[in-house]
Parts: C-alpha cells; sequence; structure tokens
C-alpha cells in the first residue's frame, strides 16, 4: 500500500501557475507537501471535494501549489476558517497545514476549541521549532536553550508538546511523525483523514537554513539523519527502559479515541428542534 | 402584493430582533459569533431559529474566530454574518480586511457602546463612524449602513446581504446600542415582496473560471468551495486567479478594483432622508438615534417658526458627498449631534470649502446619555 | 383617534424587580390599542440589583425620541430610582411609588400614589415576583394609559404559562387597589382618560 506514481503527485500540484515555489532548499515543507499529496491520491477521494486551509508561515504557503480548493487565510486563525468551512458543508474533506508558531502561538485558542469540539478536521503542523518566514525567531516549540535570533543567548522560555495539548483539549486522534519517515507519515495521513473527529499530526521538520545553522544542527541531510536518530515508535518504546526513550521524539498514533463529531451532532440537534416544532 | 386586503399585523420588535428577523429573510443561512452586550440578542434568536432551518449557528471561542468562520463559510457557499459590539469589533479589524482583499461577501453587525475599551458596556455611543470605514489596516473602502429604527434595521439587515452579495465585499451595519434594545411595533412584509440578491454564479468551464474577472466591470461570479472550480484564496494581493502576487501592475490593478467597485456605484450604495430640507437655512446632519433627537427638534423649531431641516445618511459609508455638499451650500448653519468627539464632524469638514468656515457646529456627547431634542434645539437658538 | 396622544412613561427601579418586562407588556398593550409605541431601557450590568429602568412612549403619531425625558406618568420601586427621576415628573404627572423601599420624595406632586407593593405582593400573594405587574396594574387603571383588556392580553402573550395565574392574580389585585385608592379620594373618574 500507499505506493503512488510521480504522474500522480505532478497532476495534484498547480505547476503551470505557481511554480518554482518559496521554500529553501533542504526544507521539509516540499517533503510533507509531496506525503499529503500521496495519502490524498491513495485515498481516491473527489478533489473537489477537499479544501486545504493554511494560516501563515512558511507551511502555510503550501495551498497555492496543490489542485484543491485552497485558502491561504490569516495568522494564526486557519483552523478558524477550516471551521466555517467544515460547519457549514460537513461532507467536505477539510485539510489544515499549519506551523508550529501558526498553530500554537497565535492560533492556540482556536487550535485547543476546535479538538474540544471535535470538529472533524485534520489539522498538520509542520513544526520546525522556529519562526522561518519573518527569519528565525523562538516558537512556543524552541526547544530550550536552543538560540533564535530573539533568543540570542538561548531560549529561556518553556515549549509545549504540541501532542499533549491536543490531547489534553479533547482531540480525539494526536499522531505524530517526522519528515522523514513518510511511509509513516502517509499512512497517518491517512488514518487521520479517515478518523471522523478531530485529528492533528505534529510533523517534526527541518529548517536547516535558519534554525539548523543558528544551532550548528548541520545541513538537511544531518538534519534528516537526526529526525531518523534522534526518534522512536511509541510502540517500541513502551518495551524500553525510561533511559533509552529519555530524550527521543516519541513517534505514532498517541490517541485515537472514538466520541461524537461536532457537524454530526448539530444535524442530530436540528433533526430533534424540528421534530419538537411539529410535535 | 398579496396583503393588500388585510391589515398587516404589528409585532411589538427589539432593534436586533429585527436584525435576526431580517436577516433570516435575507436567506443568511450562518452565523457565527460570541456573546458581548449589546448585540448577544441577535445570537440568542438565530442560536434557535438557525437549527430550525437546518442552518448553522456556532459560538465560537472569541470574536477573531467568528470573523474567521462567517469568511470560511461564505466561501463554501454561505451567506453568512456575525454579530458583535465594539471589542469584539476590534478584534474583527483584520478579518474585515481579509473579506474585502478576498472579496467575500459576509455580512458583520456592530452594535456600538461606549468605548474605548471596554468603556460603558451598557450605553449608547456613536464611536466607530471613523473605525468601520478605517479599521482595517491598509487602504480598503468600506460599505456601513446605519439604521434609526426597528423597522430600518430590518430592512437595512436584508440591504446589507443584498449589497454584499453583490459587491462581493464585508457589509457592516452600525447600530446604536438604544435602536438595538429600543421596541417598536412594526410590520413584517411579505417574504414574496422582499427583493432578495445573490452573488452570481460562474457558468464557464472550470479552467476558465477567475476567481477575480477583471472583465467583469467590478462584480465578477463567484463560486465556492466544492462546486468544482477548485480555486485559490489569499489575503495576499493577487492576480485575477486568486495566486498571489508580487507584480506593481497586478497588485495595483486589484486595489484599483476593490476602489472602483464601490466608487463607481455610489449612487446605488448611498440613501439618504431629506427631512424639511427644502426652504432650511439651519441643518442638522445626524445618523441613527441622534437623528431622531434631531427629527423631534426640528418638529419643535418648525412650530416655533424657525426653518431647520434634517439630512441623515442611511449609508454612511460612502459618505454622501453630494447631498452634503448641496446641504453646506443652502444652508447658513449645520448643525452636528453625535455621540462621539466629533468624528461626522470630521468628515463634514472635509466638503467644507475653507477651513476657516464656521459653518459647522458640533455637538458631542461621550457619557453615555443621549443628546435630547431640547438641547438640540437649544444649540440652534444659540447659534442664531 | 381623533385626539392627539402623546404620553411619556418612565418605570424605575432596580434589576431583577422585572420593570424591563412590565415595560413590554405595557408597550404590547399599547399597540392592541392601536397606537404608536416606544420601549426602551437601561441598565447596569448586573441582572439583579444596580439600577433599571424602562421607558414607554405611547402616541398616536410617529415617535421621534424614544427616551421619556419628561415624564407623564414615572413608576419607582426603589427610594434611589425615586430621588434621580422624580424632578422630571411633568406638572400634573402621575407619581406612583413603592412605599416598601421608598420613604421619602424630595417633591409634592398632586397625583402622588404611595403603597408599599412589595409588601402587599408578599403577603397577598405570597411572592414579591409579581411586584411590577401589580404596580403596573395600578398604573394602568389609575391612569387608563391603555386598555384594560389590552393589557391583559399583553400579559398572556409576555408571561411563562406557568406564571400566568400569578401575573392575573397580580393584575387583579393591582386594578381593585386602584379603584380603592380612586375611591378614597373621593373621585372615581381617572386622572388621565386619553389613551382609552
Amino acid at each position: 500500500m500507499g505506493k503512488v506514481s510521480q504522474r500522480v503527485v505532478h497532476n495534484f500540484l498547480r505547476h503551470d501557475k505557481k511554480f518554482p515555489h518559496v521554500w529553501c532548499a533542504g526544507c521539509s515543507n516540499g517533503t510533507v507537501l509531496g506525503t499529503i499529496i500521496r495519502a490524498i491520491a491513495e485515498q481516491n477521494l473527489d478533489r473537489n471535494n477537499i479544501t486545504m486551509v493554511s494560516g501563515i508561515g512558511c507551511s502555510s504557503r503550501m495551498p497555492v501549489y496543490i489542485d484543491l480548493n485552497t485558502l491561504h487565510s490569516l495568522h494564526g486563525r486557519a483552523i478558524a476558517f477550516a471551521t466555517g468551512i467544515k460547519t457549514y458543508k460537513p461532507g467536505m474533506k477539510v485539510i489544515v497545514v499549519t506551523g508550529d508558531g501558526d498553530c500554537t502561538a497565535i492560533g492556540g485558542n482556536h487550535l485547543i476549541h476546535a479538538a474540544r469540539r471535535n470538529l472533524d478536521l485534520t489539522v498538520i503542523v509542520i513544526n520546525n521549532n522556529i519562526y522561518g518566514m519573518t527569519g528565525g525567531q523562538y516558537s512556543p516549540t524552541t526547544p530550550f536553550e536552543a538560540k533564535a535570533t530573539t533568543s540570542p543567548f538561548g531560549n529561556f522560555d518553556t515549549p509545549f508538546d504540541i501532542c499533549d495539548l491536543a490531547i489534553g483539549a479533547g482531540a480525539t486522534f494526536v499522531g505524530r511523525s517526522t519528515a522523514f519517515h513518510t511511509i509513516e507519515l502517509q499512512k497517518m495521513i491517512v488514518d487521520a483523514m479517515e478518523h471522523k473527529g478531530f485529528s492533528i499530526i505534529d510533523v517534526v521538520s527541518a529548517c536547516p537554513v535558519i534554525y539548523g545553522r543558528m544551532n550548528k544542527k548541520g545541513g538537511p541531510a544531518e538534519m534528516m539523519m537526526a529526525m531518523r536518530d534522534n526518534s522512536i515508535l511509541n510502540t517500541a518504546a513502551e518495551k524500553l527502559p525510561p533511559e533509552k526513550v529519555e530524550g527521543k521524539i516519541i513517534r505514532g498514533i498517541l490517541k485515537k479515541v472514538d466520541h461524537p463529531e461536532y457537524c454530526e451532532r448539530y444535524a442530530e440537534l436540528c433533526t430533534k428542534v424540528k421534530e419538537m416544532q411539529h410535535e | 402584493m398579496a396583503r393588500n386586503s388585510q391589515k398587516p399585523e404589528l409585532v411589538l420588535m427589539q432593534g436586533n430582533e429585527a436584525v435576526a428577523a431580517g436577516a433570516l429573510a435575507a436567506g443568511c443561512d450562518y452565523f457565527a459569533g460570541y456573546p458581548i452586550t449589546p448585540s448577544t440578542e441577535i445570537a440568542e434568536i438565530l442560536a434557535e431559529e438557525l437549527p430550525k432551518r437546518g442552518h448553522t449557528f456556532i459560538q465560537m471561542e472569541d470574536e477573531i474566530a467568528s470573523i474567521a468562520a462567517i469568511i470560511g463559510a461564505s466561501l463554501a457557499g454561505a451567506k453568512s454574518l456575525t454579530a458583535t459590539s465594539g471589542p469584539g469589533f476590534s478584534l474583527m479589524q483584520e478579518g474585515i480586511g481579509f473579506a474585502k482583499i478576498t472579496e467575500t461577501p459576509c455580512v458583520v453587525v456592530n452594535v456600538q457602546r461606549s468605548g474605548p475599551s471596554t468603556g460603558l458596556p451598557t450605553s449608547p455611543a456613536q464611536g466607530e463612524i471613523m473605525q468601520s470605514r478605517w479599521g482595517s489596516h491598509g487602504d480598503s473602502p468600506a460599505i456601513v449602513l446605519y439604521p434609526a429604527s426597528v423597522k430600518e434595521s430590518y430592512a437595512l439587515t436584508i440591504r446589507a446581504f443584498n449589497l454584499a452579495e453583490k459587491y462581493r465585499t464585508c457589509v457592516i451595519l452600525l447600530m446604536d446600542e438604544v435602536i438595538g434594545h429600543m421596541r417598536e411595533a412594526i410590520s413584517l412584509p411579505d417574504i414574496s415582496e422582499i427583493k432578495i440578491i445573490n452573488r452570481i454564479k460562474p457558468t464557464v468551464p472550470a479552467n476558465w473560471y477567475k476567481h477575480y474577472d477583471e472583465n467583469q466591470k467590478y462584480l465578477s461570479p463567484l463560486a465556492s468551495y466544492g462546486e468544482g472550480y477548485r480555486f485559490h484564496v489569499t489575503g495576499l494581493a493577487h492576480d485575477q486567479h486568486g495566486f498571489p502576487t508580487n507584480k506593481p501592475t497586478e497588485a495595483g490593478a486589484m486595489m484599483e478594483r476593490l476602489e472602483k467597485k464601490i466608487v463607481h456605484n455610489i449612487r446605488d450604495l448611498v440613501q439618504i432622508e431629506s427631512y424639511m430640507m427644502e426652504d432650511a437655512n439651519i441643518a442638522i446632519f445626524a445618523a441613527g438615534i441622534m437623528a431622531r433627537a434631531a427629527k423631534a427638534a426640528v418638529k419643535i423649531a418648525r412650530a416655533e417658526g424657525l426653518k431647520v431641516g434634517l439630512l441623515r445618511p442611511l449609508t454612511i459609508w460612502p459618505f454622501p458627498d453630494d447631498a452634503v455638499r448641496k446641504m453646506l451650500k443652502n444652508v447658513e448653519y449645520v448643525v452636528v449631534p453625535e455621540l462621539n468627539q466629533g468624528q461626522f464632524l470630521h468628515e463634514l469638514r472635509r466638503l467644507v470649502k475653507s477651513t476657516t468656515d464656521s459653518k459647522l457646529i458640533g455637538f458631542q456627547r461621550v457619557n453615555g446619555t443621549l443628546i435630547t431634542p431640547t438641547e438640540i434645539l437649544q444649540k440652534i437658538k444659540d447659534v442664531l | 383617534m381623533s385626539k392627539l396622544l402623546f404620553k411619556e412613561i418612565r418605570l424605575s427601579g432596580s434589576g431583577g424587580q422585572g420593570l424591563i418586562l412590565g415595560g413590554i407588556i405595557l408597550a404590547k398593550a399599547a399597540v392592541i390599542d392601536g397606537n404608536r409605541v416606544t420601549q426602551t431601557q437601561s441598565y447596569g450590568p448586573e441582572s439583579r440589583g444596580g439600577y433599571s429602568r424602562a421607558d414607554v412612549i405611547i402616541s398616536s403619531e410617529e415617535i421621534n425620541f424614544p427616551e421619556a425625558i419628561r415624564q407623564d406618568i414615572l413608576l419607582s420601586l426603589t427610594q434611589e430610582a425615586c430621588d434621580k427621576y422624580v424632578l422630571d415628573l411633568k406638572n400634573g404627572g402621575i407619581l406612583i411609588v413603592d412605599t416598601t423601599f421608598v420613604k421619602h420624595i424630595a417633591v409634592q406632586a398632586p397625583n402622588t400614589y404611595e403603597l408599599a407593593f412589595t409588601d402587599i405582593a408578599q403577603q397577598e400573594l405570597g411572592t414579591q415576583l409579581v411586584t411590577n405587574i401589580l404596580s403596573i396594574s395600578f398604573l394602568v387603571r389609575i391612569s387608563g394609559i391603555v386598555n384594560e383588556k389590552s393589557f391583559e392580553k399583553a400579559i398572556r402573550e409576555s408571561v411563562k404559562p406557568a406564571f400566568l395565574d400569578l401575573n392575573l392574580k397580580a393584575m387583579k389585585l393591582g386594578f381593585s387597589l386602584a379603584s380603592k385608592e380612586m375611591k378614597l379620594r373621593g373621585n372615581n373618574e381617572e386622572i388621565e382618560v386619553e389613551g382609552k
């Protein structure tokens, strides 16, 4: 499973309109875009019935390149715009592509409330631990002591764990993968899109040009290798002693529960209200 | 006229109720909002009415989310509405700009209360005359309607939806707290008698579709998500297809289009009421509740033999320049009562011939109470 | 309607006394009578306590300014409200106060009615909740500002079914208190009859 030809990927791109893209060489955004396309193609969905919504930032430039219904909205507000689309057209598949700053700083309130509602959105957070578009300021996921232009002495602020945050807020599907593990990520995106309810994937990714350089993480290849070497599947981690898991990025589906979805519950409410009127 | 034979039924209705009723009559099928005094009744009524019709009501986490949700819903085909007051209106400004640059129809109701900040939450003020025009960053023209009665709240809400659909923009209905909470008896027109305008839908094949078609005289067809057009929408400067652009020619064309679709249709957009202005040598310029106080003042003044008239804008933006110029030409003085620190007065100054012209008499109050008819009359007498 | 009618009524007290609902009922009755009406209110941020007032203007003509600034009828259920508005009462206007809370009246007006509405509601009807209907019914019979049948209809339209009987009882009590008061003053005629 999961095999999608390059021709199909090409077919999903707005290659005649908006290329070359804005992303730096070595950036994970392109890899994630390819993975999202493969995940969509694999499901044989009607692409007229998929909307991709983003906020502002490097990753949020993604909708312009992909041939779906696309909305490049305001900084932090992607989930709120997506809520409008989804609650008006519940039959529409809605994917939100966002970054760590967009989703968890300025957009944090919308994230937790969409999770609380269990609205059927698939949120893909391309988490590169930095504000790339504005030149490298620290974000809510920048690790402790990491360098950024606004943390020149090392980040003294405490980072968020996006998955913990989403779980706490009531998300019913929470997963983490990396830009290195594209096969795993592709499958996880498919699972998330098929999940009825709020799904979110924290995609650990690389910004070699800004974050990598400022923190001496090496080039794109080294940063990809680090994703491979410093992460571990949750199922494997469970079997290891804590000291072997310490400091590793935990990948995998971290939560998946069935809970009534917002639009379905709203439709039920409408039916109930109409029945009450006829009584 | 279906109901000519019988006397129309009068119902006692609040201004905010009339807004909700007007929205439903206009075909509003989506509301997202956040509770705030003194606009909350609009949300409360629609929370009850929209589910009955199988339409969507959603209470969002804040006003920023509310404006975002109604724009998202509109892109998916909804006729969408949000209602708020001062603090929420401030939070919505970025979203309002997004609706304008992306030419997405939607209606925002702002039932004004005293500001700045939390101010006097239950008291009337007219503090957002300028914010409703200039509140969002960057240049973008605005359509802002201003009712003065419960009946007009109903009618102008319908008109707000019609103009939003026709001009593909965010239309603002600016209300006074007093009008929002006031009850008056009105007779609702038969739904079949109401003129409803809906956005023009494209008929071209998907690959010919331009989300912002320059050949369509500023008012181009609008597809919705899910209809097969797969268009792109961005708050960046964009070309006719909606894709981002850095080219000055394309960005300039976009800005010009936003401006011209309002400016070139000013006759369609502007509505004014002119009361006893034919022979007036003193005019009062006022909107909303202040126009009602002014009208009462005109009546007393006329009974005393004073030639006083009233010019009342129902559309405050675009500003009724022509009517105001004519007024300024014909009268000796213009008294401008308003519940702010001179926002209308400031705009009127733009239209007087010289800055030393003393024709304009401001009358402002910002303590949460109204200026009464007697006080306006006294102001007129002081001038004479 | 041959006679010109223009009456300004202010119902004043504190939040939770049901004055805004009372104003709505009065306004509805005026609509049933075929008159024009505006009903506005001013209140503090509190749901209970604080100040609250409902203005009703009833007219045979278009009403421009909707605030009752020179009242023909003033109802005050608290001392604070009475102090605040009594000086705005028109000459010859009707002042009705609830002596449960109003202990002093700043001016002596000829048409002043002082009754302990809240105490009466508690004693006769077992609850203070209907003080609004009790006192406004009193106001209606004394002033004749709206038709009593229209007023009853407006109560029926506005009050929750579970509380209707109680409110109608309060209405009847209010009417009879007014009749008694009028008899005491030796005139059976209502002071203002224009609203009929």
